[in-house]
């Protein structure tokens, strides 16, 4: 969660240096300029992303090294899913938490001739967000584990893929519906790399032992 | 000979485990109070003792390794634990106060300013603003130190009486008439209606039970949730009326000045600790807040009541009262007090006092260094003051930014992360250390920069519903 702030932080000045040393009036430039500033915290995002994995490997291998038998007492696999939950919480609750804070107060939506189904798209939205997050953490980390290079670029790509689509709001179908197709494969895939198959599920589902 | 080294083996082993439990004690209660070094170089030194004896002295040493190594990986385990211990006490302190602040108009009006900060805000110009929060700020800094050097003087000369008065007043002014005016705002704030009589039952109760649990004794979880209690309180007489320059001057101020007053050689905290240290004495054991009760290495009883009383009894003429939160006098000093006392408290209690008993105790009973402390009872202390500098941060943060919650949700998670980070570098250095600096700076940093920087991007962001 530190990370993911940090990484906000740093996008958001980036994002600020670039309006203050442009017009404010200019709206399309504006527009324009938020799309840049989403990008590129999209990229930094999966930056820190990476430099996390560097230090939880860090911290792994000592956790190792002083343990008795040798192996550590949390797998990386179980870092990725924190990773990916802490990430996507932080996310999420950044997204969500003053449209929360608003909806408690009076009001009507979309008075103003926009959508009224801005809450709920915003809370679909971000519950999207949330799940894959967690589902990229574990993909990007697996990734890195084993040094398949095409996975971390399909997850960043995936995350550049989701953004972008949030630019076609308020067109929900647009953004909504791609999200959520990229987020059941993302799950599918970190399912299969967690070691999970078809037979697991089916076993489960019927509650076998 | 024989016998010494039949002995020697039993009392070598004896204080290993010994030993072992100590540096539990040393690691889990204060996060390493006792330096591992002592510990191996008191084990080394008893090592050459058994080099007459040639033959253990193998054993010994292989003792020595696997206790050190089974050390840290208890050290990290015990360390993850103790990071958790702290973070729900000062979650529910922060969690108190922000919920107060949203609800409770009271604290977020001016109301004029304490005597300790006598330059108003409300100045026509920026320059003159900030003189007169640069002013406030040394005024109330002063005041500070003035009476940490007050505290640490009295300490010294063992005037403990006075002490013990200052802080007992303190503390029923808190759980009196803080508490008073607290209920009575919520009232007002949910409209609803009271009548004395009931309001009077009710601080009574409250503000005795307070003074019994903190300055004597009481279930641990009442203890706590006192000390919280007042933790919070005290950051919101804080946030209400410090204005605004002066509130995050202070903050940067004070931070600055726990670092200095613990590390540096003649520091007024530094100086108490040490003079505790020689006294074998606790300090104030009731300005801390703590995660599980002291408990003496005492290794014939089990039993925590005798425990505790033992400890109460050897360690302190009486239970020091110490409300940390007493007035705004010296909040400082319990702020400076936070992370030492993890050092001092147990290494005064624990390792010193217990290890000539527990060494007899062993030479007696060779296979009964069990019975000492359990090390998932020992905790983690940490100083009010700590708590309510937190709170005041994250309060200001929810009380006057313009990012609202996201200011304060980055600033709650700024200074969890600055506690991590103390905690860490203490199980490293094993050295007392001020817990303020670290979490108030990355605190400051994350407001500011959230406020200014982020919340116009998010803004933006919310409105075209973009997400990133």
């Amino acid at each position: 969660a530190f990370f993911w702030l940090v990484s906000l932080l740093l996008s958001s000045l980036v994002w600020f240096i670039a309006v203050k040393a442009s017009d404010p009036r200019d709206e399309p430039l504006q527009k324009g300029l938020l799309i840049f500033g989403v990008m590129f915290s999209v990229l930094l995002q999966e930056t820190f992303r990476f430099l996390y994995y560097k230090l939880l490997r860090k911290a792994i291998e000592g956790l190792v090294a002083l343990s008795e038998d040798g192996c550590s007492p949390i797998s990386i696999q179980q870092m990725a899913y924190v990773a990916g939950v802490g990430f996507g919480l932080m996310s999420g609750a950044f997204s969500m938490i003053n449209l929360l804070a608003d909806a408690l107060g009076p009001g009507t939506v979309g008075i103003h001739g926009d959508s009224q189904l801005y809450f709920l798209t915003s809370a679909f939205m971000t519950m999207v967000l949330v799940f894959l997050h967690t589902f990229w953490g574990i993909l990007f980390f697996h990734g890195c584990e084993h040094r398949r290079w095409w996975e971390i670029t399909a997850v960043v790509v995936m995350h550049l893929a989701v953004s972008g689509s949030t630019f076609c709001n308020p067109l929900y179908v647009g953004s909504l519906v791609p999200s959520y197709l990229l987020m059941a494969a993302a799950a599918t895939w970190a399912y299969l790399l967690s070691g999970g198959s078809a037979q697991n599920l089916r076993r489960f589902l019927l509650c076998k032992s | 000979m024989t016998e010494l080294s039949a002995h020697l083996p039993q009392f070598q082993h004896g204080q290993l485990t010994e030993n072992f439990p100590d540096n539990h004690l040393s690691n889990t209660n204060d996060n390493s109070e006792r330096r591992r070094h002592d510990n191996s170089e008191r084990r080394r030194n008893d090592n050459p003792e058994s080099e007459t004896n040639g033959q253990p002295q193998n054993n010994i040493q292989q003792v020595v390794e696997q206790d050190e190594e089974e050390d840290e990986e208890l050290t990290l385990k015990y360390g993850a634990k103790h990071v958790i211990m702290l973070f729900v006490p000062v979650t529910l302190c922060m969690v108190v106060v922000v919920a107060t602040i949203k609800s409770v108009s009271f604290y977020t009006r001016k109301d004029g300013q304490l005597i300790y900060t006598p330059f108003t805000e409300e100045t026509e110009t920026v320059g003159q603003r900030a003189l007169n929060s640069i002013l406030n700020a040394a005024i109330m800094i002063s005041v500070i130190i003035v009476m940490t050097i007050l505290l640490v003087v009295l300490y010294k000369y063992r005037c403990y009486k006075v002490i013990h008065g200052w802080l007992i007043i303190s503390s029923l002014l808190l759980l009196f008439f803080f508490s008073f005016i607290y209920l009575g705002e919520v009232f007002k704030t949910y409209n609803v209606a009271m009548d004395y009589v009931t309001v009077a039952l009710m601080i009574w109760n409250f503000g005795v039970v307070g003074m019994i649990c903190i300055h004597w004794k009481g279930p641990l979880r009442l203890q706590q949730a006192y000390l919280i209690m007042i933790s919070a309180l005290m950051a919101l007489v804080f946030i209400k009326y410090l204005p605004e320059w002066t509130a995050w001057l202070i903050l940067a101020v004070i931070s600055v000045y726990d670092l200095v007053a613990v590390l540096c050689p003649k520091g007024p905290l530094r100086m108490l600790v040490e003079t505790a240290q020689e006294r074998n004495e606790t300090l104030f054991p009731a300005l801390i807040y703590s995660s599980t009760m002291i408990w003496l290495v005492n290794m014939a009883e089990e039993d925590p009541e005798a425990q505790r009383k033992a400890s109460k009894n050897s360690t302190y003429a009486k239970q020091a009262p110490a409300n940390q939160t007493r007035n705004e006098d010296a909040e400082a000093d319990d702020g400076g007090f936070s992370q030492e006392w993890q050092q001092q408290r147990d290494n005064r209690i624990g390792p010193i006092e217990s290890t000539p008993e527990s060494r007899a105790a062993v030479q007696a009973l060779p296979s009964n260094s069990q019975t000492s402390e359990d090390p998932e009872e020992r905790g983690v202390k940490l100083g009010l003051g700590d708590f309510i500098f937190y709170s005041v941060l994250v309060g200001k943060a929810s009380a006057t930014a313009s990012g609202d919650w996201n200011t304060t949700l980055a600033c709650f998670v700024a200074i969890l992360i600055g506690l991590c980070l103390t905690l860490l570098l203490l199980a490293i250095f094993k050295k007392a250390l001020p817990a303020l600096p670290i979490s108030i700076t990355f605190g400051l940093v994350f407001y500011f920069a959230t406020d200014n920087l982020v919340q116009p991007f998010m803004d933006q962001l919310a409105f075209h519903q973009f997400y990133i």
